[in-house]
């Protein structure tokens, strides 16, 4: 694990340099659109200084003052699977952003929504040396946690500490300073394959690009598009992307659960274009305009050109009716929002206090999908738009930006974790140097 | 449906290349901006500059020029001074003044050096200060204000005449010819001068007796009277010993006798010295005939 404590601190320094730079980018790497912002960081709360979350949650801190995106490609179920055309698409929407910016930009905060993500609920305690909890008790709770078999080639993307108890009194946000004998942490930690992570570390590097952050988009996007009671009391988010939807589960302000459905938008487009025999472009231009997920009798009146050029006067007369478009989309919708309700049952959803359920992602946009939400996935659902940041552009408002714009929260902002707090001197190797000095910093 | 004219076909995916890629973040790189934004003109401007005055025949042209700009505008009628006047001097320091200037008229005012033109003019022996400046109309106006002369002074090389500060005025031909000064002689009297008129004042009683000064040694005076009498002065004190001694004359009528010197170096001891044979002469006074003492 200290591999993985350096790197993550390593990029933890990193966002401290871009901060005091002042300009960072967030680039969103999905299946369907490639999504970069330029961060500047000269809001009245950067300079403020001090302890604890600014105002607006530290939202003001920053001004979006440059956006772009561009075509997606190389990149299935948030995986990079063709790394040259991803690398392309990359460049193409960091200029246009540094374009409009009229800036460079040399650090990146990135999010990626496959890699098959996994959650693991870890619990630690300790017995207090003293009875006052010290920073370094924190620290020593966190690596005091069971660590359990990750598998090969996993790699932990996030580990948040989301609950703290002493004693016998438990839901401590932050127990520093309290006065007890024993301290038990629980830790949400999320692993990902570690070679999908690493294609797309090395398309970022090849960008010339230094990486400042990683983080889950379905992460990110509970972030930006559940509002702080949500957050509170506990919600889902269910965040459609093109190749992947990911689920996040909140509360007490901390994840606890973040998976994906390696299915999105794209298939969706892909029925489409199998169902009525048209190219994907096309398929893709009807499913914006004309699709929908519940059939009336006005559909079967609504007739769409669905056209073609094979110069078959026949064939590219074609036409259909919305009805007929809703019934090839409305299963695979069924079908995607099915593995999503399968993923909360095994999460547990239905024993949390409030079961709000956010829909959100550009896939969240089809016509009536939160009416068969609620069918399949509770009663209370709702359409979520990420919260509105300083001078993102009104065609970056959208759903299908929810994880661009967490990710910029999460740059403002960052969640504490693992790697945060000092690691304690027992987990250095024996005979370090260091380990001598941390020992005599700790005892004298 | 595109045209067939072979046009190529729009390309589905714009990128850029790896290469315009960091061209265009070199490009957002504020260092490099403000290089190529100040540097390559100001580079471009110093190596034309230095390029164009590299050659030879083109130097020589470019200073050329710039002394025809200068000449003509030093030549306008504006500058010129045509004349000179001189007030305040006497003819003969006139005549001095012009011929070591020797300025010929007309000449631009960039050309006068006042500082130094009135540096020789006052550098002249007899005028004490001097103004130059050039007034309207292109008149070289010259103030002299001439040194008074106030001794004659007698020295190894012949007469000159000093004034109050013992500054030189003029050579003399004859002591003659300013029989209205009174006369001081021997090395460093020049130097003495204050002292000594402060000394011919105190001898107004006898002032149709007195001779002159004589500086002995160049530390004391001797105050000769005809028939050859002297007073010898002390170094310091000497206006006292010499009204010491005319009140003596005044009321004893000393210097009337037949006396050869009165001896005042030690003011303890004023001494006497009688003419050889001045006991057997007595009332039978002689006189001396007085006279200039040709120079």
């Amino acid at each position: 694990m200290t591999d993985l404590y350096q790197s993550q601190r390593a990029m933890r320094r990193m966002r401290k340099q871009a901060m005091d730079r002042g300009v960072i980018a967030i680039l969103d790497v999905g299946s369907s659109k490639i999504g970069c912002l330029v961060l500047r960081f000269d809001g009245p709360d950067a300079f403020r200084g001090g302890d604890g979350v600014g105002a607006l949650a530290g939202q003001s801190s920053f001004r979006v003052i440059g956006a772009a995106t561009t075509r997606s490609r190389g990149v299935r179920f948030g995986e990079i699977h063709a790394m040259q055309e991803t690398e392309r698409a990359i460049r193409t929407a960091v200029q246009a952003a540094q374009k409009m910016a009229q800036t460079r930009v040399d650090h990146v905060i990135a999010c990626m929504a496959g890699a098959q993500p996994r959650s693991y609920g870890l619990e630690g305690a300790i017995d207090l040396a003293d009875s006052t909890v010290r920073e370094e008790d924190v620290a020593r709770v966190l690596s005091a946690c069971e660590v359990p078999d990750f598998g090969d080639g996993r790699e932990v993307l996030h580990a948040h500490p989301v609950n703290f108890a002493l004693d016998h009194r438990s839901g401590l946000n932050d127990p520093r300073g309290q006065i007890g004998n024993r301290l038990a942490c629980d830790m949400h930690v999320l692993t990902v394959e570690s070679a999908v992570a690493q294609n797309l570390l090395y398309c970022i590097k090849r960008c010339d690009l230094e990486l400042a952050g990683v983080a889950s988009s379905a992460y990110a996007a509970g972030l930006s598009s559940l509002v702080e009671d949500e957050q509170e009391l506990g919600a889902a988010c269910i965040d459609m992307g093109g190749g992947a939807t990911g689920v996040s589960i909140f509360i007490k302000k901390h994840m606890i659960y973040a998976d994906s459905v390696r299915l999105g938008g794209d298939h969706i487009t892909a029925d489409i274009s199998k169902g009525l025999q048209v190219p994907m472009a096309t398929a893709e231009r009807i499913k914006t305009f004309h699709g929908g997920v519940v059939a009336t009798g006005m559909d079967d009146r609504e007739m769409i050109e669905i056209g073609g050029d094979t110069g078959d006067y026949e064939h590219d007369r074609r036409s259909v009716s919305r009805a007929e478009l809703i019934g090839i989309m409305r299963p695979r919708v069924e079908e995607i929002l099915e593995d999503v309700r399968a993923r909360l049952d095994a999460a547990g959803f239905e024993h949390l206090p409030s079961q709000q359920i956010v829909l959100t992602g550009g896939g969240s946009q089809i016509p009536g999908l939160d009416g068969l939400a609620a069918r399949i996935l509770g009663q209370q659902v709702r359409l979520g738009r990420p919260l509105r940041v300083q001078g993102l552009p009104q065609a970056a408002t959208g759903p299908a930006f929810a994880s661009a714009v967490g990710l910029c929260l999460f740059a403002a902002h960052p969640q504490d974790e693992w790697w945060d707090f000092e690691i304690p001197a027992e987990r250095y190797p024996a005979r370090s140097l260091k380990r001598a000095v941390r020992w005599f910093r700790d005892n004298w | 449906m595109r045209p067939l004219d072979g046009s190529p076909p729009p390309r589905r995916d714009p990128a850029p290349t790896r290469l315009s890629y960091r061209l265009h973040r070199l490009w957002l790189t504020p260092f490099f901006r403000a290089l190529l934004r100040i540097g390559i003109p100001v580079f471009c401007l110093v190596f034309a500059a230095a390029w164009y005055v590299g050659d030879e025949t083109r130097r020589a042209a470019l200073f050329d020029t710039y002394y025809e700009l200068r000449r003509s505008i030093e030549q306008r009628p504006e500058f010129m001074v045509a004349m000179m006047q001189i007030d305040g001097a006497s003819p003969e320091v006139v005549q001095d003044i012009q011929e070591i200037l020797a300025i010929d008229f007309p000449v631009s005012s960039f050309e006068l050096d006042l500082e130094y033109m009135r540096g020789m003019v006052a550098g002249l022996d007899a005028v004490e200060k001097a103004e130059l400046r050039i007034s309207p109309g292109g008149i070289l106006q010259i103030e002299v204000v001439e040194r008074q002369p106030a001794v004659v002074w007698r020295s190894r090389d012949g007469l000159a005449v000093l004034d109050a500060q013992g500054h030189r005025v003029s050579a003399l031909q004859s002591r003659a010819a300013r029989p209205d000064l009174p006369l001081i002689a021997g090395d460093g009297a020049q130097d003495r001068v204050p002292e000594a008129l402060s000394l011919f004042a105190a001898a107004g009683p006898i002032a149709d007796r007195v001779r002159g000064l004589v500086r002995v040694g160049e530390r004391r005076w001797d105050l000769v009277l005809d028939r050859n009498q002297r007073i010898l002065l002390p170094e310091t004190g000497a206006l006292r010993a010499l009204e010491r001694v005319i009140a003596l004359d005044q009321a004893e009528d000393m210097l009337a006798r037949d006396i050869v010197v009165v001896d005042m170096r030690i003011s303890a001891r004023p001494t006497l010295r009688l003419a050889p044979g001045a006991t057997l002469k007595t009332g039978n006074t002689r006189t001396t005939q007085a006279g200039a003492i040709e120079g």
